[in-house]
């Protein structure tokens, strides 16, 4: 009885739903506010670089838009994902099913991202990726409801992998985080080392959160390499580096490349324990005229300068809110085309655009951190060396897994 | 005579008496279970049944044989990634997954059983968490689990190839109905022949020994019955959220569902639910509020409170209360 009660139970309840869906329109706007879902680490270890300030450049771009669209008032939510994608997977779907959101915006840990992606995936709802690195995202984790905006992987082992090799950087010696993030990034960068002529003469693993770096910096410096090559990300790379410091490697004559190095992560080194590093970057407030404009009025916001995530963020929401303006619609795959078919010309990116895999191809940037002496503030942190051409910079279609790919 | 046997029925009368109240407290919670997905969201109700199950599993061990375990999250990601691989990978129904999920932590729980047992105490839990350190580490590494992006994607498929689980209400009743059957399997354990010689063995175990009984067949047998319910909690919350991850095999899920059952109550059937329920709400509700950041802090102090003044746990408390005042 109680199994049949269930089932009727069941039927009951989901006509109900399939009534409520049948009743939003094709086109147009779906009710009558913009609503934008802010998900990101908040309280965890990717806080600084995404975090609550993320939150505030995405509000700036609202406030610059006007606070609303084609007469709808834009709302916010956002919540903590504490980087746990069961947490992402639920809030997104309730911030979907329940309060009818049209696009998170944020998602940082690749894992957050890829479980909000598969979420989001089959909805109207957009995902605008922003802090992860993951270049799997848009290969065989793309949707057509997603865009990832800022920066993956790709670049980051490409442009200074092949940066360093150029200014003859030729011997490497790999500092690897053990597990597939940094396997994937290891392999990335041997590819291109080797393909530029370099070598890797030899390498460590390290497991996960390691707090002690010193035999695997002793190996580094004992290898004799040019260059270390340190595959990993948060507070290993920090970690890593201040290590790297300790032993003296610059001044035994050795460069160290960090391969997922953030401009909070910079700050909080100083540029004492960081400078001479190399590191790829999709934005720097200091770039140009117009960045720097933006980070000014980010300063005044949040005490901070702003990191490439929280550009990122800026530029995705606002080219997002005008292809909402432009089309009159805030379903995803009219959203989506038109974000496409338009350039980003603002002051993250030049004549960027966005491919059919969901990537958002923009100019790279080589950076080198200043010296003590060449640093004049402390937020004065690179040194811009090289613009890697956006086309240069990400994985090309060709090699791509993605099944929008044809 | 007389009045021995007024005595006894007396006695027999306030058992039934407490019987009965306890049925209609259980009907009265099923009916809420039952209509909670049309006022609150079903998913999030989902999180909380498997979690509660998780607490269940862990306060089985906790409550009844006095183990602490600091292990648990390894049967719960085994669970998890068991259920999620096959249903990824094979064209199953869900509930063979969910199966031969709970069967691989069942076996794995076996194995640490079988090792950790013979200690007590501190290094019954230290040896638990090396263990399940071994398994984190061992999924970071393996292919099948996609590392630190998970396993993304599962199919949720049709239950007995009938019933399509992607309607969220068919999901929540299923997941209701594992539920019951996890509970019910620790209420029976717990109050059978073996459940008293648990308790007899938490409170004294020389003394468990000296009356006959083998109590390390007891533990370990609890061990793996605590093992496999949690991992079947894992294997659901694999088909419900449609991905595995290896936050359930951090230590910090293991810390989560200690703190889940001391907040609800060590000892007692309903606290860990009560518990999951409680903690998982107060996350979900402060990191969508302007307390965001300030979620582990709150989640520290509740927990330093509940270990200072209220030992016994919400339902410990409210037990005590009762029996002070009414009885």
């Amino acid at each position: 009885m109680k199994m049949m009660k269930t089932v009727l139970a069941t039927a009951i309840a989901s006509s109900f739903v399939m009534g409520a869906t049948a009743q939003a329109d094709d086109h147009g706007m779906s009710d009558n506010e913009l609503r934008i879902g802010y998900l990101a680490d908040m309280s965890g270890t990717y806080r600084d670089l995404a975090g609550p300030n993320g939150e505030t450049a995405m509000r700036m771009a609202i406030e610059d838009f006007g606070g609303s669209v084609n007469g709808r008032e834009i709302t916010v939510l956002s919540a903590d994902d504490r980087n746990s994608p069961d947490v992402a997977s639920s809030t997104v779907r309730e911030w979907i099913e329940s309060d009818k959101v049209d696009m998170v915006q944020g998602l940082v840990a690749s894992s957050v991202s890829i479980a909000t992606t598969k979420v989001t995936n089959g909805t109207d709802t957009l995902a605008l990726v922003n802090g992860s690195a993951a270049s799997s995202i848009t290969n065989e984790h793309c949707t057509p409801n997603h865009i990832h905006w800022t920066y993956d992987t790709y670049p980051l082992a490409n442009g200074t992998a092949q940066a360093v090799v150029a200014e003859g950087g030729d011997s490497w010696f790999m500092v690897t985080a053990d597990y597939a993030f940094g396997h994937a990034l290891e392999a990335d960068v041997t590819k291109v080392v080797e393909s530029n002529g370099g070598e890797i003469v030899g390498g460590v693993r390290h497991p996960l959160s390691t707090d002690d770096f010193s035999s695997y910096m002793l190996q580094a410096q004992a290898s004799g390499a040019d260059v270390v090559g340190l595959a990993n990300a948060g507070g290993d790379t920090v970690n890593s580096i201040i290590t790297a410091g300790e032993f003296g490697l610059a001044q035994s004559g050795q460069t160290v490349a960090a391969l997922l190095l953030f401009l909070t992560d910079v700050h909080a080194l100083g540029v004492e324990t960081a400078q001479g590093i190399q590191l790829t970057t999709g934005w720097y407030w200091d770039k140009d005229e117009e960045a720097r404009a933006w980070a000014d009025r980010f300063y005044e916001e949040t005490g901070a300068r702003p990191s490439m995530v929280h550009a990122g963020i800026y530029s995705s929401t606002m080219h997002y809110l005008k292809g909402v303006e432009a089309t009159g619609s805030d379903k995803a795959a009219d959203v989506r085309a038109w974000m496409a078919d338009n350039e980003i010309n603002d002051m993250f990116a030049q004549g960027g655009y966005v491919r059919e895999d969901g990537r958002m191809v923009h100019d790279m940037y080589l950076a080198e951190v200043k010296t003590p002496a060449e640093s004049e503030n402390e937020w004065d942190l690179y040194e811009i060396v090289r613009t890697i051409p956006g086309d240069q910079a990400f994985r090309p279609l060709s090699e791509s897994k993605c099944p929008l790919v044809r | 005579m007389a009045t021995t046997d007024t005595k006894i029925s007396a006695a027999q009368l306030a058992k039934q008496a407490e019987n009965r109240r306890r049925n209609i407290f259980y009907l009265v919670l099923l009916a809420l279970a039952l209509v909670a997905p049309f006022v609150a969201y079903p998913v999030f109700l989902m999180k909380i049944l498997c979690f509660a199950l998780f607490a269940c599993a862990f306060n089985l061990l906790l409550g009844y044989a006095g183990l602490l375990s600091f292990g648990h999250a390894a049967f719960l990601a085994t669970g998890g990634y068991m259920t999620g691989f096959l249903l990824s990978t094979y064209s199953i129904t869900p509930e063979i997954g969910i199966i031969t999920g709970t069967l691989a932590s069942t076996v794995l729980g076996t194995f640490f059983g079988i090792l950790s047992i013979r200690r007590q105490g501190i290094y019954f839990a230290m040896i638990t968490l090396a263990l399940a350190q071994m398994v984190f580490f061992m999924y970071l590494q393996a292919d099948f689990t996609g590392g630190e992006d998970g396993l993304q994607g599962v199919p949720r498929g049709n239950l007995f190839g009938i019933f399509d689980l992607s309607n969220n209400l068919t999901m929540y009743y299923f997941v209701l109905a594992v539920f019951i059957f996890g509970f019910l399997l620790i209420q029976r354990t717990v109050h059978s022949p073996f459940g008293q010689v648990l308790k007899a063995i938490r409170e004294n175990e020389p003394r468990a020994i000296s009356l006959g009984y083998n109590t390390d067949v007891y533990k370990l047998v609890a061990f793996v019955i605590s093992a496999a319910i949690a991992g079947l909690a894992g294997s659901t919350k694999t088909v419900v959220f449609q991905l595995a991850s290896l936050g359930d095999a951090h230590w910090h899920m293991s810390g989560e569902v200690i703190l889940m059952t001391l907040v609800g109550g060590v000892g007692t059937l309903f606290g860990p639910v009560l518990g999951a329920g409680f903690v998982l709400t107060l996350e979900h509700q402060l990191s969508q509020s302007f307390l965001g950041d300030w979620v582990d802090v709150i989640l520290g102090v509740i927990f330093v409170v509940c270990v200072l003044t209220f030992r016994a746990g919400i339902v410990g408390e409210v037990q005590k209360f009762m029996k002070k005042n009414f009885n």
